[in-house]
């Protein structure tokens, strides 16, 4: 790297936030001091008292959430730019940011930029009159989902104990409900949370994701509610990992950074994460954009049947992929690859880091790739030979119905389920210090995330769902998760053009 | 199916499903020593198996030789494919003969062998690991990007027995993005071959100490003369950081 030149820096003339302090109700405690990661508050000597620096402030909400006398107020700054509705602050302040230091912008979680969100131009139908709608509260209503290759056909044979099925079943996961916590990796996140997504997982009958920094040893027990994930650095991966899993998947590409690998810093990297990763302390965990043992659908194939062969064929494998242009074209060949999950992740995934370019720029929306998908591996005659999981920007149930809909068998959810721990979005993953103790590995921080709470909290979030699709369900006047499959009769569009209804395959709303 | 410690399997026509199978029911039922004749391009042979065990394979093994595998030795009297130790944990593979690209990517532990020429990508993304240090020799050249993000981890490469004889040692953008582990070349390796900020150095007295102990293993594979071998120049490629991109970003949201 050519290194940048000295300059006298711009960028904190113009900070994103402002700090208030309500004097008369700050009793000088110096809670947020001590909440506070990036040192925005501080102890003045002369004074003192607590005061504050607004321009260290990343906008995380800490230090307000946790002052006792609720004395803190974080405002976005008000001192606007000159109006101008083509060069946004954001974009000014970038440009003061990358004068300064010759850096690449980098961003942590999915793009905060406006971009049609299509789920809310979705809407569900409900029964009326005919064909009435079902209450759950009373009635059987089937979530329950299995994810694998499906055979073309079912064979039977006549037995003395009446029929039995001849054809045999691949290997297949079983969900209580069609949601499961996507992949984040140990490193990015800590094992407070691995630990919580782990326990959620077994409580609710549900599956997590390690994200490609292994399994910490002390999760192996919660092995058949677990996806192991492989990417291109191969980070913690060996034979005991690929088989302490119920489903291996491999890493091609990620939503928030299509087309690019990962570099996990240096300082992110404690001795937990070291032992785990298989990697030395403090040297960056790089993985490389591609596989480079995958150059093609062959290639590909050839790391699934290793993967197959590894785990002696007791498990499927997943492939996850960006939502990309030829999404469809791509997901195909992946099918035929031998793949028994394909996960689309979408434009609007979150991340621990990406460069702010590719994140707000490459890739598309979920929802138009996951209905193209669909439509595509239906056109072939190959939709069956794999389950379908939706990711990226799933926000709340009606998401996940909508994505059923569009054909998803489940979704993962990654922001969602660190959100429902304490994660504000201010957006700073990557630089390890998340004072929400979530993105980080520092002792101190990382113990504000208990993980018995963490995990009740979001085996909370996947009933509260599970109920409201239930709900959903019902008055559509379905019993079952797997009526709704792929029925996009049950969606309707409002204010989308005619391509974008015909790639959804929706009909607008009034017809 | 053998019971006895020895067994042999004629790979002839044999699906490499069904092969390997065979090989997991043989080593569960106690096998220690398991020759394979006839392989012609059965894939994952000795896949994530673990422990001591010793394979000899005669012919062509295919793709991922060795994948995942942890602790078993592997001779092989012929060539080999692509992907040979991916992802290795530990053991031992000798290939009396070539082998493809990618060999040893992302392996963690073990040694592997090689008695003449090796492909595209080799050693990328080898790990070292508390204990682990895993070591790749090369009789031959090898093609480009050899060493690619290394993260630790070393790679000989002696150059000699080569089919390529108009080629360079190595390809172009040898050790690019390598952040850990270290690159022997025996001879010169052309400086525009190497990847970006890197450059050829001499080898000190530690660095000959290992090249012996490994050169050695060699020569005793290959029928060799490891003096002969050590008694011209070596260079090494090291990382010139841990953290190669460390400063390269600027934090926004």
């Amino acid at each position: 790297m050519e290194s940048a030149l000295q300059v006298k820096p711009l960028s904190p003339f113009f900070h994103d936030f402002i700090v208030e302090r309500d004097k008369e109700w700050c009793i000088n405690c110096e809670v947020c001091i001590r909440q506070c990661s990036y040192g925005v508050h501080f102890w003045d000597k002369a004074e003192e008292f607590v005061i504050h620096d607004s321009s260290k402030c990343v906008g995380c909400h800490r230090c307000a959430a946790m002052c006792p006398t609720k004395c803190l107020t974080i405002r976005t700054n008000p001192m606007e730019f000159r109006p101008n509705a083509y060069w946004t602050g954001a974009d000014i302040k970038n440009l003061y940011k990358q004068s300064d230091t010759g850096g690449v912008l980098l961003s942590g979680m999915g793009t905060p930029l406006q971009k049609r969100i299509y789920w809310d131009h979705l809407l569900l139908d409900a029964s009326q009159v005919t064909n009435p709608s079902i209450d759950p509260l009373r009635e059987p209503m089937e979530t329950r989902t299995f994810l694998g290759a499906k055979p073309d056909q079912l064979e039977f044979e006549e037995t003395p104990d009446g029929p039995r099925l001849k054809t045999e079943i691949k290997p297949q996961l079983t969900l209580e409900f069609p949601i499961m916590f996507g992949a984040m990796s140990f490193g990015a996140i800590n094992l407070n949370l691995h630990t919580a997504m782990a326990k959620a997982s077994a409580e609710t009958g549900v599956m997590w994701n390690t994200g490609e920094g292994g399994l910490h040893a002390s999760l192996y027990e919660y092995g058949p509610h677990t996806i192991t994930q492989v990417a291109s650095g191969r980070f913690g991966v060996h034979r005991d990992y690929l088989n302490a899993g119920a489903a291996v998947e491999i890493k091609v590409g990620q939503g928030a950074k299509p087309g690019i690998g990962g570099h996990l810093p240096g300082e992110k990297i404690d001795v937990e994460v070291s032992r785990t990763r298989m990697v030395p302390e403090g040297s960056d965990a790089i993985s490389p954009a591609p596989h480079h043992d995958i150059y093609s659908i062959e290639d590909l194939l050839q790391l699934i049947y290793a993967l197959k062969e590894a785990t002696e064929y007791r498990m499927p494998v997943s492939v996850k992929i960006a939502a990309v242009h030829n999404a469809p074209a791509i997901a195909s060949g992946v099918v035929r690859a031998g793949a028994d999950l394909v996960c689309l992740d979408g434009f609007r995934g979150g991340t621990g880091a990406a460069p702010t370019m590719i994140r707000d720029n490459v890739g598309i929306p979920l929802e138009l790739a996951l209905a193209a998908v669909d439509q595509r591996l239906r056109d072939e005659g190959i939709r069956n030979h794999a389950s379908l999981i939706a990711s990226g920007g799933i926000r709340n149930s009606a998401d996940v119905v909508k994505a059923i809909a569009l054909g998803a068998d489940a979704v993962y959810i990654g922001t969602a389920a660190l959100i429902a721990v304490g994660c504000t979005m201010c957006g700073r993953c990557y630089t390890g210090k998340c004072p929400w103790g979530i993105a980080t590995n520092q002792a101190s921080l990382k113990k504000r995330q208990n993980p018995d709470q963490a995990a009740a909290r979001m085996a909370n979030l996947v009933r509260a769902w599970g109920h409201e699709i239930q709900e959903m369900l019902g008055g559509m006047g379905l019993n079952a998760i797997e009526s709704l499959r792929g029925n996009r009769d049950k969606l309707r569009g409002v204010n989308l053009g005619q391509s974008e209804l015909d790639i959804l395959g929706v009909k607008h709303a009034g017809r | 199916m053998a019971k006895g410690k020895n067994i042999c399997i004629d790979a002839s026509g044999v699906y490499y499903k069904e092969l390997n199978e065979q090989v997991r029911r043989a080593v569960e039922a106690g096998a220690v020593s398991i020759e394979l004749t006839n392989v012609r391009g059965q894939r994952y042979i000795a896949g994530a198996l673990d422990g001591d065990l010793d394979f000899l394979v005669r012919g062509v093994p295919g793709q991922d030789l060795g994948a995942f595998m942890r602790g078993p030795t592997i001779q092989v009297l012929g060539n080999c494919q692509d992907g040979v130790g991916n992802t290795m944990d530990d053991g031992r593979i000798v290939i009396h003969g070539m082998a493809g690209d990618v060999l040893g990517y992302a392996m963690r532990g073990g040694k592997i062998l090689v008695q003449a020429d090796v492909g595209y990508r080799v050693g990328i993304h080898m790990k070292a690991y508390e204990d682990k240090n895993p070591v790749i020799v090369v009789g031959g050249k090898a093609g480009d990007f050899l060493g690619e993000y290394m993260a630790g981890g070393a790679v000989i490469l002696l150059g000699m027995n080569t089919v390529m004889f108009d080629a360079p040692i190595t390809g172009r953008s040898l050790g690019t993005g390598m952040h850990g582990g270290v690159i022997y070349i025996r001879g010169q390796v052309p400086e525009h071959q190497l990847g970006p900020g890197l450059s050829a150095q001499p080898v000190d007295q530690a660095d000959l100490i290992f090249l012996r102990e490994h050169i050695e293993d060699f020569s005793r594979e290959f029928d060799e003369d490891a003096d002969e071998i050590l008694s011209q120049d070596f260079v090494k490629i090291a990382p010139f950081s841990h953290r190669p991109y460390g400063n390269m970003y600027v934090g926004t949201n």
